[in-house]
């Protein structure tokens, strides 16, 4: 379980990092907590020979809590996300979320970034983030822009970051006072990706529904949110499932993936509006 | 490309110092060319938590840090949970009373991961205990020992806290 050798990088501030990310084009990557990619290394899965280290750069670092928005910078640990108390009590669906990702070990280095940046469909930020409507900013040779979390994602790894850009923060507009909301995700043990998970959020006239896990892209449905909104809960299941596209893999076959998509979705949407105001 | 780069880290309080390839793992770094051999190696692929260290005051997987990550780092492993006379520490102690460990392999990663946990939560229930603990895998005990040893480690350290104010 080697990784294959490579050249090591840690800038000091962004523009460093970018302009070794140019220098070097393809044959650089950066490294935020490594919880995904040092896996995908040791694999030899990804051969990298120029990696540059997020971890000094305090910039892409903090938690900036508004009354209509909430900033995440990218290199905020999962751990940090889940000890902030003012981000728990404005937007408590990321708490619920991240306290299901993983152990305390890899939280404790697993940023907020590189879980939305890496696009595995396993990941649980994606589908959350989808279902907040949330977008991203990444900066590159050319400056800054914000990506929607619901355009980010194209296939598995593949996202609409270009090669040469950097993640910098994720920006999340703060749901309406009132909002139900629930992140119920099915595991086979504590550690491991979701078989399926569910993002809800439903309040006055409207909803939002992801689920995680179910095709190579998180899946944000327009139709199963506006049935949700419209109150017409198995509309959003039928919309749901009709919007997934489970593979058969270790965790079961397609029949099985979509019968607990139904049943994880139910438990969300039933948790959401328990909480709804 | 590869070339070895000097490493240096506060280990257990002490500076220690050596050369290593940055894609050395962290767990490599400390066994192989420290003989720090208290963190273990149990699956390689950030499952089990054999290897777990702390790095500047979490808990981490040591399997899952390259040592050019850890670089400039305070590590603590097991070995640095000793009373200053070399004694056994509370949590060492605890776990040797209350049969915390059987073939003993996951217990340098159980110990110090508990020692961040009480750091973190000073009086958790059980519940906490299994939670915060969840990152690590032991295939003797059914976790029922090591788990009264946390929570009897942290009556302990409480006690002692209380008896110094
Ligand atoms: C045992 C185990 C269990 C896990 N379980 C889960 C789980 O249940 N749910 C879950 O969601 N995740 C899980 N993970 C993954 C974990 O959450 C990762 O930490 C996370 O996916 C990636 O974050 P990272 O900071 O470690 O990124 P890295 O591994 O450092 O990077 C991942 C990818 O994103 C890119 N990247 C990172 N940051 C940026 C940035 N700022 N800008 C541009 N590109 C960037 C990297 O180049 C790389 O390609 C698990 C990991 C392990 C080891
Ligand atoms: S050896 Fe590191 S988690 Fe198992
Ligand atoms: S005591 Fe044997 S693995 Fe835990």
């Amino acid at each position: 379980m080697i990784p294959a050798g490579f050249d090591y990088h840690r800038p000091a501030d962004l523009a460093s990092a970018l302009s070794i990310l140019q220098t070097h084009g393809d044959e650089a990557r950066v490294i935020a907590g490594g919880h995904s990619l040092i896996p995908m290394m040791k694999l030899r899965m990804a051969e990298i020979a120029h990696l540059v280290d997020l971890q000094d750069i305090t910039d892409l670092k903090g938690i900036t809590v508004g009354d209509a928005e909430v900033v995440i910078g990218a290199m905020t640990t999962q751990a940090e996300l889940i000890g902030h108390d003012g981000l728990a009590a404005r937007l408590p669906l990321l708490r619920e979320a991240a306290l299901q990702i993983a152990d305390p070990q890899v939280r404790n280095m697993g940023t907020v970034g590189g879980n939305v940046a890496n696009g595995d469909p396993g990941n649980d930020m994606p589908g959350l983030m989808q279902c907040l409507d949330a977008s991203y900013e990444v900066v590159g040779p050319d400056g800054a822009r914000m990506i929607p979390a619901r355009e980010f994602y194209e296939a598995a790894y593949f996202t609409a970051r270009g090669d040469d850009e950097i993640l910098t923060r994720i920006v999340i507009p703060v749901p309406a006072a009132g909002t139900g909301y629930a992140y119920v995700k099915q595991k086979r043990k504590i550690g491991d990706y979701a078989t399926a998970a569910a993002a809800v959020l439903v309040g006055k006239g409207g909803a939002s529904v992801a689920m995680t896990n179910l095709a190579d892209t998180p899946v944000w449905s327009e139709e199963a949110s506006a049935a949700l909104a419209a109150g017409d809960i198995e509309g959003a299941v039928a919309a749901m499932l009709d919007a997934i596209d489970p593979q058969e893999d270790m965790k079961g076959p397609v029949a099985f993936k979509k019968h607990v998509a139904a049943v994880i979705l139910r438990r969300a949407i039933a948790q959401a509006q328990a909480r709804a105001a | 490309m590869a070339n070895k780069m000097h490493v240096k880290l506060t280990l257990n309080g002490q500076q220690v110092e050596g050369l290593a390839e940055p894609r050395t793992l962290l767990i490599h770094f400390l066994r192989e060319n420290l003989n720090v051999t208290g963190p273990h190696i149990g699956c390689e692929t950030s499952h089990c938590g054999a290897c777990t260290v702390d790095m500047n005051g979490k808990s981490v997987k040591s399997c899952t840090v390259f040592v050019a990550q850890a670089n400039g780092a305070e590590v603590t492993t097991v070995e640095g949970l000793v009373n200053p006379d070399g004694s056994l520490g509370v949590i060492q102690e605890m776990f040797r009373e209350h049969h915390g460990l059987q073939c003993g392999f996951c217990t340098p990663g159980m110990i110090t991961r508990a020692h961040r946990l009480l750091q973190e939560n000073p009086r958790p229930t059980e519940e906490e205990v299994r939670f915060g603990m969840a990152g690590n895998l032991c295939r003797c005990t059914g976790y029922q020992n090591i788990v009264k040893a946390i929570l009897a480690s942290a009556d302990m350290l409480n006690a002692q806290k209380e008896a110094a104010e």
